[in-house]
């Protein structure tokens, strides 16, 4: 397999830098950067440091006795990304990128979000540096995620509610990369997603690679050997990529992502470019999209904001179409079952974007015998979804 | 009617001893039958060349004005094709140059070399791509080049000696020097900041070198006018556009050009 991306950024004929010439520089200028420091020894230890100290790692690889054993098949093991400090991946990579911006002297922290993780996550360390944080959020993500809003500004950020567009995900981006257009000589933009112009893809997903990375140690530990499965929900897909990426050479283990087909996939309301878009440029990178056949970004739907997007990481377009990750969906329906069933057997209970995965394990273990083994990247708990939850249940949680 | 090559436009400009007058028009906003209208006003007032936008939904490098401007007319529903229509509607009576102003997804998913081929077809005569820097080019810009379309490129306040180098080496018909580090529209730019970039770019290229981005009025239209060869307006285009309905569009918008390019005209007078 051949190393990629690219000097060009480019997975196959995916990725790239799609973006306005104002901002060629400064990729050029963080590519420079972190190709210099990502060898550096007192940069890894900085970070490792931190990964530990503060983020909490190592996360642990828990086995799923109770749910393992309600579904009757493969044994179902949790890599537990929700205990992560601010409660899920995201963190993985704002340490990274943090440390980067501050080495590149950069004064200004900017960021997307759409379910908030990525927002707090980057707020929580742009505030253990000092740094002035603004974050841009869709005004539809603000009403879904009101309580990462209000976490976000606790931890001194500031939160631009976005109103164009679907005022999802996708318009947070757009007004993001709007105002590193305009700010791009002190402002670091700390992407959220491996998505975007190179080199973020690539940024992103190292960063995220210790969930892999550790996924290996712990379960040579406990089982001797690699799982037969590993099972992680995409939306732009970080903790997907960082959960397989160290795995891609080993030919034995399959690789499930798990895209939102929102309220079903003939609906047309779902989040799934892999399984039901067409190859398209958004957001500086050439990938898989939501789209007319006039070449407009469609709106995405799904009861999780975090996935609600209509593109994805061109690094997973590059494994759809190598045939090496298999990429299924899940519905809000699958999901929220997902969710109760975690809740109810584990005393778990999952981000609804991480439950999209745990619906496709629950489907997958069933048919296949108890020798084999099943990693689901548990990315993200589900606290900051529980409105939406109970909304979808049509429970009211507020006393009337 | 045959239109004018970008080059021999800019190649009369200079023997004149003129600045030229770019003005944008987003297609479809409000709708194609007026948009034609106002690329028909711009040509009597003076453009020497028109842009035209070509509406995208995810519009990353505009601002405000531009933003609303693209979602008006994809809800008049401005596709590709349509605007490609009344680009050669307007050939029939005009030939003023028209550029194609877009984002990659609609131009790449009509496809770049059915693209090149129907643009040309229409009679436009360049194609201009916020989001296409020389390094992803490969399809369009050769695409363009075989069909007899300028493709044409952007240089920013941030771009250094290798930038322009690397601009220099794809573009074709003008550089379009964008005049501020920010969206279109977004607050007016230092002449003088102007002027020291127009230079070092002029000592690396011998195309002709327009300005755009964030000039709003004929007074400083004149000021760019005086050390760039072209000067584009676009977000005050629009806005006009935006404030105006019915009747009172046209004059509203065909008064706009007539002082702009009278302005840009005899800055060097």
């Amino acid at each position: 397999m051949p190393k990629l991306p690219d000097t060009e950024g480019h997975f196959g004929p995916f990725g790239g830098r799609y973006v306005s010439e104002t901002l060629m520089p400064a990729l050029a200028e963080l590519e420079r950067a972190y190709n210099r420091l990502r060898r550096e020894p007192r940069f890894r230890r900085d970070l490792r440091g931190l990964q530990q100290s503060y983020a909490g790692r190592p996360t642990p690889l828990y086995y799923a006795e109770r749910l393992t054993r309600s579904l009757g098949g493969a044994r179902i093991y949790l890599k537990r990304e929700d205990l992560c400090h601010t409660g899920a991946h995201k963190i993985n990579n704002t340490l990274g990128q943090i440390l980067l911006a501050r080495r590149m002297g950069k004064s200004r922290i900017i960021a997307e979000t759409g379910a908030g993780q990525h927002g707090v996550a980057t707020a929580t360390v742009a505030a253990l540096f000092g740094l002035k944080c603004e974050v841009y959020m869709g005004s539809e993500d603000i009403r879904r995620q009101a309580l990462n809003v209000f976490r976000m500004k606790l931890l001194g950020a500031e939160v631009h509610p976005v109103e164009s567009g679907s005022c999802t995900l996708k318009d947070a981006l757009n007004e993001a990369l709007r105002d590193w257009i305009t700010n791009v000589q002190d402002t670091f933009y700390i992407i959220g997603s491996v998505t975007g112009p190179h080199p973020y893809p690539m940024i992103v997903r190292d960063f995220q690679t210790i969930i892999g990375l550790e996924t290996r140690r712990q379960a040579r530990h406990a089982l001797g050997r690699r799982p037969d499965y590993l099972v992680a929900c995409v939306g732009g897909g970080s903790n997907a990529i960082g959960l397989f990426h160290p795995f891609l050479k080993d030919r034995d283990v399959r690789m499930i992502g798990v895209e939102a087909a929102g309220r079903g996939m003939q609906s047309g309301a779902h989040a799934a470019p892999l399984a039901a878009g067409s190859v398209g440029v958004l957001h500086g990178q050439k990938t898989y999209l939501l789209q007319t056949e006039s070449g407009q970004i469609s709106i995405a739907h799904s009861i999780s904001a975090g996935l609600d997007y209509p593109g994805v990481g061109p690094e997973h377009s590059y494994l759809r179409d190598s045939g090496r990750v298999q990429y299924e969906t899940a519905d809000d329906e699958e999901a929220v079952r997902a969710l109760r069933a975690l809740a109810e057997l584990e005393g778990i209970i999952p981000a609804l974007e991480s439950s999209h995965a745990v619906a496709a394990a629950m489907r997958l273990a069933p048919t296949l015998p108890r020798r084999k083994v099943i990693v689901v990247n548990l990315s993200g708990r589900g606290d900051k979804d529980m409105e939406t939850v109970a909304d979808y249940l049509g429970i009211s949680v507020r006393p009337s | 009617m045959s239109g004018r090559s970008i080059a021999e436009t800019f190649a009369e400009l200079r023997s004149a001893g003129r600045a030229g007058f770019i003005p944008f028009i987003m297609a479809g906003d409000p709708n194609l039958d007026a948009s034609l209208s106002l690329m028909q006003a711009a040509a009597e007032a003076g453009a020497d060349l028109i842009e035209v936008g070509v509406p995208f939904s995810d519009p990353m490098a505009d601002g405000p004005a531009l933003q609303r401007s693209a979602q008006r007319a994809l809800e008049a529903g401005t596709t590709l094709t349509g605007v490609l229509g009344m680009v050669a509607r307007f050939r029939e009576t005009s030939s003023v140059p028209v550029i194609l102003f877009g984002y990659a997804n609609p131009f790449l998913s009509y496809g770049a070399e059915a693209l090149a081929r129907d643009a040309r077809a229409s009679g436009a005569n360049g194609v201009l791509c916020v989001d296409i820097p020389p390094e992803e080019a490969d399809d369009l810009q050769p695409a363009c080049a075989a069909a007899g379309l300028d493709m044409i490129f952007l240089l920013t306040p941030t771009s250094d000696r290798r930038r322009i180098a690397q601009v220099r080496a794809r573009a074709h018909g003008f550089i379009y020097y964008v005049s501020i580090t920010g969206t279109t529209g977004a607050g007016a730019p230092e002449t003088a900041d102007i002027a020291a970039m127009v230079a070092k770019v002029r000592a690396a290229t011998d195309l002709p070198i327009g300005v755009g981005f964030g000039i709003t009025t004929p007074t400083h239209a004149a000021e760019i006018a005086c050390i760039a060869d072209a000067v584009v307006v676009g977000s005050a285009v629009m806005r006009i556009v935006e404030e105006h309905s019915g009747p009172d569009l046209l004059p509203s918008v065909g008064d706009f050009f007539t002082r702009m390019a009278t302005a840009v005209h005899d800055a060097r007078l």
